[in-house]
């Protein structure tokens, strides 16, 4: 999947960096309530990314997280506070990135046959996107976007949630299976890599023969007429 | 009510278990939640009176110490009496030492969280004053010893053919389906006890700061039979539950019946101005407003958490919340159920009672959007996490945060990280042979149940293209 999102960037004429100082935003210590370990997590995460223009992340829920709360982890007075603030203001949603910023109308990619999009929370609510990746696999050579009942519910991922309350979230994952049954697509496509391991392992123990993609693995697929 | 809160996954787990169970709580909440979407979208300004109905809201907080004097004034010089109760105990004898006074054996109630909050029905109990409940939910459920499931509808968890049976066994009824029939038999049941009752005990929706107005909504004209037949009425009152002026009514009473049932107004609005006035024909001649603290002000002095005070008990959160809608209200285990019960209870009881809650949810931020004053629920769980985190989990277990502190510590470095990421990838090679594991031990075992688990990757990003 990273990969996947080098590759499209680079033939966006846009080449990325895989920064390796990096290691975790801090979302999960933050989720649970481990609020320190989350700061110090983000303070990191703000010095390893401060020397680039931008910041692309294929992770709506880590997006969400250094756009919508990382500010809020530091005094106002804390020097931090202001330098989340600038970090926010760089950080991209991967499609976001593409629709927004690079303006891309056209992908040379190629996904014959019906996919249906699993909207992610975070992305959704809190971010607003919507409509970028849908955009996208609209693009797709051959692909076929049939929109599931019921897309703005959650998957019951959730983090944590999954392994604590585990039978509610997947009672909230099957119903999500339903719904991408029922439009017949083999792909399942998202932007959060988080709901499509949780829908994945659903699917796969169910033997359900639908596969997860990222949005970025399906825009890597090369066009072969 | 006795919080039970503690016991949500097993009680959780139950409910998941039971069919009837899941299939009322899906037509149920899926009927509110089309309802509020459709009132919703008639309003060409909806948007504009969510953030009115906050504004409002925002204001009643802000100004609670001054609202709620002027609300004590105009209420007691219509003739009412205003108790103030800093907990539920001096609630509760407020009340019983006025029925015992007024020699009343019988007292009639209304719907009313707040006095299942502080076990009301418990307390008159004990004081041998026998309470009746009015409202059809709650009546079933006081027939059947059973407690409310959701604040709206207490008894969104029986169906038809259980309430068909409990009228069989304890109103003697023959034994019916029908709906009409089954409402007839409670209302002959109740009707006369209206005429018996000395008291009629309501909650309230809002109390008007500038008018000491207290309103009350509903739906099936209890409330007005309880205000009305009744030589006294008390209504109990969290206390902030005030409004400043009366046209504020214009929004939060458009605001919550469409966003609670989805009408466009509830068949009863009661506005209540005291007792009966000199030259009335009818009317309580004595009025009491018990104003409820009862952990309020607590809440109201946490700048964090303060914004759950801001709620009007619609309960959109609970119908459109992935999870109330799978576990249903009793795992919440007290009054307050879904996302803002998951916020309430803890603050209300402590965080180590409402330990479980704030965590039984997957941050879907569906309650935040369908809130009608627009309370940020995501970020109050947030706020009761980390509560319960430096309350309970590191006062009572030294490793309670051991697990976030060395997780800390691996993900602080690239190279611990990519260590942690080096022993991960091998115990999960070692684990099984092909690209999905189904057996992991350890900490995954609440995934792997139900989930197949991907390997990762040979080689990890970072090794393959990190700069």
């Amino acid at each position: 999947m990273g990969l996947a999102v080098l590759r499209v960037l680079e033939r966006a004429g846009h080449p990325a960096e895989f920064p390796a100082g990096q290691t975790c935003c801090g979302q999960p210590l933050f989720n649970t309530g481990h609020r320190a370990v989350a700061v110090s997590l983000a303070r990191r995460t703000i010095q390893v990314l401060q020397p680039y223009d931008a910041v692309i992340v294929p992770s709506g829920s880590c997006t969400a997280m250094i756009r919508a709360h990382y500010a809020s982890l530091f005094d106002p007075a804390d020097p931090a506070r202001q330098e989340a603030d600038a970090l926010a203001a760089k950080t991209f949603e991967f499609s976001e990135f593409l629709v927004k910023k690079l303006g891309l109308s056209s992908v040379a990619a190629s996904c014959p046959g019906k996919v249906t999009y699993h909207e992610g929370c975070h992305l959704a609510r809190e971010l607003g996107i919507r409509a970028e990746p849908r955009a996208l696999l609209r693009q797709v050579h051959g692909a076929e976007l049939v929109e599931m009942d019921g897309v703005d519910q959650c998957c019951g991922f959730g983090g944590s949630f999954s392994v604590k309350y585990d039978r509610v979230s997947t009672a909230m994952g099957n119903s999500k299976i339903e719904s991408i049954k029922a439009t017949g697509a083999p792909t399942v496509v998202s932007c959060d890599p988080s709901c499509l391991l949780h829908l994945g392992g659903l699917l796969r123990r169910q033997g359900v023969a639908v596969t997860t993609r990222h949005l970025a693995e399906i825009l890597a697929a090369e066009n072969k007429p | 009510m006795k919080p039970t809160s503690t016991r949500f996954l097993p009680v959780a787990d139950a409910a998941l278990d039971s069919a009837q169970l899941q299939r009322a709580l899906t037509t149920a909440t899926g009927r509110f939640t089309a309802g509020r979407l459709a009132a919703g979208a008639e309003l060409a300004n909806w948007q504009s009176l969510r953030n009115q109905g906050r504004a409002i809201r925002e204001e009643a907080i802000h100004r609670l110490d001054e609202l709620l004097l002027l609300l004590e004034q105009n209420v007691r010089a219509q003739g009412g009496e205003v108790f103030w109760a800093r907990d539920g105990v001096e609630a509760c004898t407020y009340i019983t030492d006025l029925a015992h006074r007024r020699g009343v054996t019988l007292a009639v109630k209304s719907k009313s969280m707040t006095t299942e909050e502080i076990a009301l029905n418990d307390a008159l109990d004990r004081a041998g004053v026998t309470p009746i409940e009015t409202d059809l939910g709650e009546y079933i459920l006081q027939l059947a010893g059973d407690t409310p499931s959701h604040f709206l509808a207490p008894a969104v968890h029986w169906n038809r053919d259980q309430v068909a049976q409990l009228f069989v066994d304890k109103l003697g009824i023959p034994w019916t389906q029908d709906v009409g029939t089954l409402t007839r038999a409670a209302r002959a049941a109740l009707r006369r006890r209206f005429l018996e009752a000395g008291m009629g005990i309501t909650g309230a929706n809002f109390g008007v700061a500038e008018t000491g107005t207290i309103v009350v909504v509903e739906n099936e004209g209890n409330v007005r039979l309880t205000t009305s037949a009744p030589a006294i009425h008390v209504a109990v009152m969290g206390l902030e539950k005030v409004i400043p002026r009366f046209e504020d009514l214009e929004v939060l009473l458009t605001l919550l019946p469409r966003s609670a049932t989805g009408q466009r107004m509830s068949s009863y609005v009661s506005l209540l101005n005291g007792r009966r006035r000199p030259g009335e024909p009818d009317g309580p001649t004595e009025f009491h407003l018990v104003l409820l603290d009862n952990g309020r002000s607590r809440i109201l002095a946490d700048p964090e958490g303060r914004e759950s005070l801001y709620c009007i008990r619609c309960a959109a959160c609970l119908a459109v919340c992935p999870v109330y809608r799978r576990v249903g209200g009793h795992a919440y285990g007290w009054v307050y159920q879904g996302p803002i019960g998951a916020v309430l209870t803890p603050q209300y009881l402590g965080p180590e009672a409402g330990a479980p809650l704030p965590f039984a949810s997957s941050l879907c931020g569906a309650c935040r959007d369908a809130c009608p004053v627009k309370i940020d629920l995501p970020r109050l769980l947030l706020h009761q996490r980390e509560r319960v985190v430096e309350d309970v989990v590191k006062r009572h277990s030294g490793f309670g945060a051991l697990g976030a502190r060395i997780a800390g510590w691996f993900l602080q470095t690239p190279a611990r990280f990519a260590f942690a990421g080096a022993l991960v990838r091998t115990f999960l090679h070692l684990t099984g042979t092909g690209r999905w594991l189904r057996n992991v031990p350890g900490p995954l075992r609440g995934w792997i149940a139900s989930r197949d688990l991907p390997k990762p990757p040979a080689r990890p990003l970072r090794d393959l293209v990190g700069k």
